[in-house]
């Protein structure tokens, strides 16, 4: 049974967020999704960047009122 | 599933240009290459334990850093040692004329190198300089 957990990393820049993710998907199973909350634009555009990069699944990125919602399966 | 090698070599004191330098080390690492840091210079003060102050701005741009919540760069070299097993050497030349040993350095340094070493190390590679 994979759980879903929600990183907040509202109020930090680039590269916070990203990094924060990576620390969170070292702790994760196989096939955990994990939702990362960033109001860092830079990052909307280059957390999915690092997910195809590295061969991770990117489930969706979406933006509510400001902040913006990545979230990630972790593929290996 | 290392990509590429990337050496960068580091000799600042100025805040921006350590932060640029930590932002390439810890992206680079995490996202699969091989990352070596020298740090030498007016860099390594940063890099002694208890040393906690803030470098001095450069310009503009770094007084207005630091009152934003940027990840701190000392924090940024660490994630790309324990996230992206990246390699930061302490410059030995520096730490002669600065006469301290290895243990008063951060513990996520590696073992002091030489320059020659390094060079050697960074070939085929990127070489980034700060």
């Amino acid at each position: 049974m994979s759980e879903k957990k929600v990183i907040d990393a509202r109020g930090s820049f680039c590269p916070g967020p990203l990094m924060e993710l990576i620390g969170w998907i070292k702790l994760a199973n196989v096939g955990d999704e994990l939702e990362l909350l960033s109001t860092d634009k830079g990052s909307a555009a280059d957390v999915p960047e690092w997910v195809h990069k590295v061969g991770h699944e990117l489930v969706g990125v979406r933006e509510e009122a400001g902040v913006w919602h990545v979230t990630v399966r972790k593929a290996k | 599933m290392a990509s590429g090698k990337i050496s960068i070599i580091v000799v600042t004191g100025s805040h921006e240009r350590l932060q640029m330098a930590a932002m390439l080390a810890s992206v680079g690492a995490v996202s699969g290459n091989d990352v070596s840091v020298f740090l030498s210079m007016n860099s390594l003060q940063y890099f002694v334990k208890g040393h906690d102050q803030s470098p001095p701005a450069e310009g503009s741009f770094g007084t207005l850093m630091a009152s934003r919540n940027v990840p701190p760069f000392r924090t940024l070299f660490e994630q790309a040692v324990d996230l992206g097993d990246a390699k930061i050497f302490p410059c030995s030349m520096a730490m002669d004329v600065m006469g301290i040993e290895p243990d008063v350095l951060q513990p996520w340094l590696g073992e002091p190198l030489g320059l020659t070493k390094f060079l050697a190390d960074a070939q085929d590679g990127q070489v980034y300089t700060f």
